[in-house]
């Protein structure tokens, strides 16, 4: 009795699922056909999804530690990955780099763009923290959240202007609002088999290999600095203490800014990613982004930098499963529907734990 | 003129009249005790002295100094430490890392290392449990900790709040102990314990505090003496 009571929901779940599930793309048994009958696609899909999902990551590590510090989600943030990649795309073009320029030429212009990139954002999210949210930080959790909304709107309007400025930056293209092209400069050759002479029946680009590199990089990066070093250990102090904090001596305005320069400094390099990944950059894809990253971020455990790592590859492994065996519309329903399961049976995510008293 | 001079302060908590108009001094190398029944505003008043709390009039000095308008990270680099009551180690970082938190102000490396292993031939259970976290030791040993990370900021003032709450007898014996231990070294110290028996014992003067309001002001040795003070706070009938 006890055991069916215990498994009633989870047997109507799977139920509806089969039955309803295809409306929305989800076709147990033709999915099952075809992962039986092309293996090599799952893998695939695996490979971009770990991609796409590495640049998510470093888009939700920015929410996440800010969250862990003032516990506000800064909706702004994806609006300043979105700033990031226009710098990005800015710097491409005045360098004048084409995809048919040579190597060390790209790689330079990447290089700087990235610089560029990493620098603004991170002075941008520093200058938002200052204006935009320090004077409300003991008001109630709501003003902050609303001020967040609205940089949000002022950034997105910002990127809407920049993309505008055409005889600026004739990289912009004519129209201010629709997707601008972003140079490859990578290009997709085939690691398996060009580098390795494997001969696979997947790929692995270039591309991705850069992605999923550079991300893992970023995340060991602040994952050490965070543990070792002495600003690190400060954030975790703040973080979990103000006003024990201050008697250390920790100036926590200081702090609180440095964790803002992180996560901008993050969200300039992600913007730059998703440009030489995605090929194509507009000045909406921070509200998207962003909200896929805030999705990875809440669902590995808000404030937790290895959950918002671990959410935002398993979000990006998700939606590349759900474009290839669901449909791709269907996408964003999806991954709400993991983050809403997750919330209802783990409401501190899948490596949320309450820690510590918060001051 | 005193190294720690308090001055009118009068301390708010939005509507709440906490402190109304308290002054006391504190000489170089004293031991000054704060006493006063719960609620009295013994720990609004360090944390006024700290920083944490800002004085709506009044004015907290050190040799002359105004400290009231400084940030609390500041009054910390004028070696003003505070252990604050209840402890407030940080949980989710190691023993050790709270130590250094301590002395998260200074920066002669070498200084720093020699007070680690103070504190830790001080309390060896906290050299024992160095690499855990602190929100996994038990409430004497958090206290522990919490006096030893006020230790690692090389205190001029140290400001005690309720240091012995919640430790067994030898570990208060400890804690007061150590207190006469920097006393000695010539470490100026202003306590506050609802201990008042050992607090009177160790210290030099002290005040008593009441609603906000300092009422009497005395040298320790008469206010051992002081028939409501045994009354009111020495259990003494
Ligand atoms: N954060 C706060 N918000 C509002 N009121 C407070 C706050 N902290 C203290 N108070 C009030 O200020 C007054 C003084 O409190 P304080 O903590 O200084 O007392 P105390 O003498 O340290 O008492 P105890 O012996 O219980 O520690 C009390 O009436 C208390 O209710
Ligand atoms: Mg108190």
């Amino acid at each position: 009795m006890q055991l069916v009571r215990r498994f009633l929901p989870l047997v109507i779940g799977i139920y509806l699922l089969l039955f309803f599930g295809p409306l929305a793309g989800f076709d147990f048994f033709r999915i099952v056909g075809e992962i039986y009958n092309k293996p090599s696609l799952l893998l695939q899909q695996l490979i971009n999804g770990l991609a796409n999902g590495s640049i998510v990551a470093i888009v939700a590590l920015g929410y996440t530690l800010v969250y862990g510090i003032i516990e506000l989600v800064n909706f702004a943030h994806g609006d300043v990955f979105m700033l990031g990649a226009f710098m990005a795309l800015t710097v491409i073009g005045a360098t004048g780099v084409t995809e048919t320029s040579t190597a060390s030429e790209k790689l330079t212009a990447a290089l700087l763009a990235g610089a560029a990139a990493i620098i603004f954002c991170g002075v941008i999210n520093v200058i938002i923290e200052r204006f935009a949210y320090r004077r409300l930080r003991n008001a109630p959790r709501l003003a902050p959240l609303i001020s967040a909304i609205g940089v949000s709107f002022i950034v997105q309007n910002i990127g809407l202007f920049w993309g505008g400025l055409r005889s600026f930056f004739p990289i912009m293209g004519v129209n201010s609002a629709a997707p601008k092209a972003f140079p490859d400069l990578i290009g997709r050759v085939d690691v398996f088999k060009d580098w390795f002479g494997l001969d696979l029946p997947i790929t692995l680009s270039t591309k991705e290999l850069m992605v999923i590199v550079v991300a893992a990089a970023l995340m060991v990066g602040l994952r050490l600095l965070v543990q070792y070093t002495k600003i690190g250990k400060a954030m975790r102090a703040t973080a979990e203490n103000r006003d024990a904090a201050k008697i250390m001596g920790i100036d926590i305005d200081r702090v609180i800014s440095f964790t803002f320069l992180l996560g901008g400094a993050l969200a300039g390099a992600a913007g730059l990613m998703f440009g030489l990944y995605n090929n194509t950059v507009v000045f909406t894809m921070g509200f998207t982004g962003g909200l896929r990253a805030f999705t990875s971020a809440v669902l590995g455990g808000i404030g937790n930098i290895t959950g918002a790592m671990f959410g935002g590859i398993l979000i990006g492994l998700l939606a590349a499963f759900s474009d290839q065996y669901f449909s791709s519309r269907w996408t964003n329903a999806w991954v709400f529907a993991i983050l809403v399961t997750v919330m209802v049976f783990r409401p501190t995510g899948l490596m949320g734990e309450n820690v510590g008293q918060k001051a | 003129m005193s190294m720690l001079e308090v001055q009118n302060i009068h301390t708010y908590y939005d509507n709440i009249h906490a402190l109304k108009g308290i002054s006391l001094n504190v000489n170089e190398g004293e031991i000054v005790t704060l006493i006063g029944a719960n609620g009295a505003g013994k720990s609004t008043t360090l944390k006024t002295i700290s920083g944490l709390t800002k004085p709506r009039e009044g004015a907290v000095r050190l040799h002359g100094n105004p400290l009231h308008t400084l940030p609390a990270h500041k009054i910390v680099e004028q070696g003003i430490i505070m252990v604050p009551e209840g402890r407030r180690v940080f949980g989710v970082l190691t023993v050790s890392e709270n130590l250094e938190m301590g002395a998260f102000a200074r920066n002669d490396k070498q200084a720093i290392a020699q007070d680690l292993e103070k504190v830790y031939s001080l309390f060896p259970r906290l050299k024992e449990r160095r690499n855990q976290l602190a929100g996994t030791l038990s409430g004497g040993e958090q206290q522990m900790l919490a006096t030893g990370r006020g230790l690692m900021g090389r205190p001029r003032v140290l400001l005690l709040d309720e240091p012995s709450m919640g430790l067994a007898p030898v570990l208060v014996d400890l804690i007061f102990d150590t207190i006469q231990q920097l006393h000695k070294q010539g470490t100026t110290i202003l306590l506050v314990e609802q201990n008042a028996r050992m607090a009177l014992q160790v210290a030099d003067r002290g005040y008593v505090l009441q609603s906000g309001e300092i009422v009497l002001s005395d040298s320790a040795e008469n206010l051992r003496a002081n028939e409501s003070v045994q009354k009111a706070y020495l259990g003494i009938s």
